[in-house]
C-alpha cells in the first residue's frame, strides 16, 4: 500500500486575526463560540482541501469591468489588483482559485439583500470574478473601485471601499476569506471589521498604490500580495532530520 | 527562519453567494459515483438557537473507498470516482438556517498512526458575523465502534463528542442531521485543524 504524504501545517496563527468576539462589530456577539476550540492531530483530513481539484475546474474571470455578459462595460474607475500569493514560508502559492466578490462604483451590491441603499445598480457589473495564480503565485484582476456603503452596526455606519478574496490554499485549514482595502481610505479608522484585525496585522489587508501596475490611458494600479499558512516542512526534509 | 505574518480572516459578510455561487454545488454525487447516497441537513444556530441565514458551510470528503481527491492522496490503487470532487458549498436558507447536501458516505481514511479514522466529513462553516472560519466533523451514529476507536475523535472531551455526531433522520436515501450551533448549550465541538 502507497503512504499517503501527510504534510504538517503550523497551526493557525491566531494572534494575527481578529477574535471570533468583536463586540464592536455586533453581529459577532452571538456567533461566536465561548468553547475552547479542540486542537487535533493533522491526518489526511485536514493536509488535504479542496483547493487542488477546486482550481482544477474553475475558469478564469479576471476582468469584471466587462464579465456581465452585456457587452457593456462597468461604470467606475477602472483599477488594476494584482500581487503574489504566498504561504507563511515565502513560498508562491501556485495555480490555486481566487474568488472574488464586490460592491459596484456606487456601493451597491448585485444582491437581493441590498436593498435599503438608494444607489443605482450598474446592469454592466456583476461584481465577482475568479483568477487561479500562475507559477509564482502571482494573479491579476482588472475591475473597478468599490464605493463605500453604509450599513446597520451603527449610527452612520460606513463600510470603507473593499473586495472580498477567497483562497482555498492547498489544505482543509489554508482557507482564507478575508477583504483588501485601499490605502488612505478615510473610513479605516472608523470600521470595526477592518479594525477587529489586531493592530500589527491589519494594514496586511490594505493595498498600496503602485505607479507600475498603473497602465497610462487605462487604469491606476494597486498591489496586494495575501500570505496564507504554509507546511512547516516537506515530509522529505523531515525524513533527513 | 522568518516567517511571514498571514493575511487575517474577515468575515465573508451577507452577500457571499455574488462570488462564492454555491448553486447545485450542494450536490456532489451523479449517477457514476459508488458509494451509499446521503443527505446531510442541518441548521446553523447562534447563541440565542436563532437560526443563522447568512452561512457557508463547505464540505470536503473522501470517497468511498476512503480517498480524497488530491495531490498528496498519493494511494493510487485506491479507485478515485469520475466526477466526484468531495467538495460542496450550501448557503443557509435566509429564514431558517437551513442546509444540505447530497453526496456519499465516505469511506474510512487513515490516520498517522496507520489506524482507520472512522468515516467522517470535514465542514468549514462562516457567516455573517463570524470574522474567521469554524472547522468540524460530522461522525456518523451507525458506526459507533469505528467513532469509539477515533483518534481525533478521542482528542474531544466526552461529554462534548455527541455534538460531531449526526442524527440519523429518514432512510432511502439515508438522511443525517447535523446541527451547528455556534455557542452556548449544546455548542457543536469546532476543531483548531
Amino acid at each position: 500500500m502507497t503512504e499517503p504524504i501527510v504534510r504538517h501545517y503550523g497551526h493557525k496563527a491566531y494572534t494575527d486575526h481578529p477574535p471570533f468576539s468583536y463586540p464592536d462589530y455586533r453581529s459577532t456577539v452571538l456567533r461566536a463560540p465561548v468553547k475552547d476550540m479542540v486542537s487535533i492531530v493533522q491526518t489526511l483530513s485536514e493536509s488535504t482541501g479542496p483547493g487542488p481539484v477546486w482550481s482544477q475546474i474553475a475558469e478564469e474571470d479576471a476582468d469584471l469591468t466587462t464579465n456581465a455578459g452585456t457587452g457593456g462595460t462597468a461604470i467606475g474607475q477602472r483599477i488594476i489588483v494584482t500581487g503574489k500569493v504566498l504561504d507563511e514560508n515565502g513560498d508562491p502559492v501556485p495555480h490555486t482559485l481566487m474568488e472574488i466578490w464586490q460592491a459596484n462604483a456606487s456601493g451597491r451590491y448585485a444582491h437581493w439583500r441590498d436593498e435599503d441603499h438608494p444607489a443605482p445598480l450598474d446592469p454592466n457589473f456583476l461584481g465577482a470574478g475568479q483568477c487561479i495564480t500562475g507559477e509564482g503565485g502571482e494573479y491579476r484582476f482588472t475591475t473597478i473601485v468599490p464605493g463605500p456603503y453604509p450599513w446597520p452596526n451603527h449610527p452612520n455606519a460606513w463600510r470603507p471601499s473593499h473586495i472580498h478574496f477567497s483562497l482555498m490554499g492547498p489544505a482543509l485549514g489554508t482557507r482564507l476569506v478575508t477583504q483588501m482595502y485601499f490605502e488612505g481610505d478615510p473610513l479605516l479608522p472608523l470600521d470595526p471589521i477592518y479594525n477587529s484585525a489586531p493592530p500589527h496585522s491589519r494594514e496586511r489587508m490594505v493595498a498600496a498604490y503602485d505607479h507600475e501596475v498603473t497602465e497610462e490611458n487605462w487604469a491606476t494600479g494597486y498591489r496586494w500580495d495575501i500570505v496564507i499558512r504554509g507546511p512547516l516542512a516537506t515530509p522529505i526534509d523531515e525524513d533527513h532530520d | 527562519m522568518v516567517r511571514l505574518g498571514e493575511t487575517p480572516s474577515q468575515t465573508v459578510g451577507p452577500f457571499f453567494s455574488i462570488g462564492l455561487s454555491g448553486e447545485g454545488e450542494n450536490v456532489l454525487v451523479s449517477d457514476v459515483v459508488a458509494g451509499d447516497r446521503i443527505r446531510l441537513v442541518g441548521r446553523v444556530l447562534d447563541g440565542e438557537g436563532q437560526p443563522v441565514g447568512d452561512a457557508l458551510i463547505e464540505l470536503w470528503q473522501a470517497n468511498s473507498l476512503g480517498r480524497y481527491r488530491h495531490p498528496d492522496d498519493t494511494r493510487d490503487e485506491i479507485v478515485l470516482d469520475e466526477g466526484f470532487t468531495g467538495f460542496g458549498r450550501a448557503a443557509t436558507e435566509f429564514e431558517t438556517g437551513e442546509y444540505w447536501f447530497e453526496t456519499i458516505k465516505p469511506g474510512r481514511v487513515p490516520d498517522p498512526e496507520g489506524e482507520l479514522q472512522a468515516p467522517h466529513l470535514n465542514l468549514i462553516v462562516q457567516a455573517r458575523g463570524m470574522l474567521n472560519p469554524l472547522f468540524t466533523r460530522v461522525y456518523f451514529p451507525d458506526e459507533e465502534e469505528a467513532n469509539r476507536s477515533d483518534l481525533v475523535m478521542a482528542m474531544v472531551p466526552k461529554d462534548r463528542r455527541d455534538t460531531l455526531v449526526a442524527v440519523r433522520e429518514g432512510d432511502e436515501p439515508a438522511v443525517y442531521r447535523f446541527d451547528i450551533r455556534l455557542q452556548g448549550e449544546g455548542e457543536t465541538v469546532f476543531l483548531d485543524v
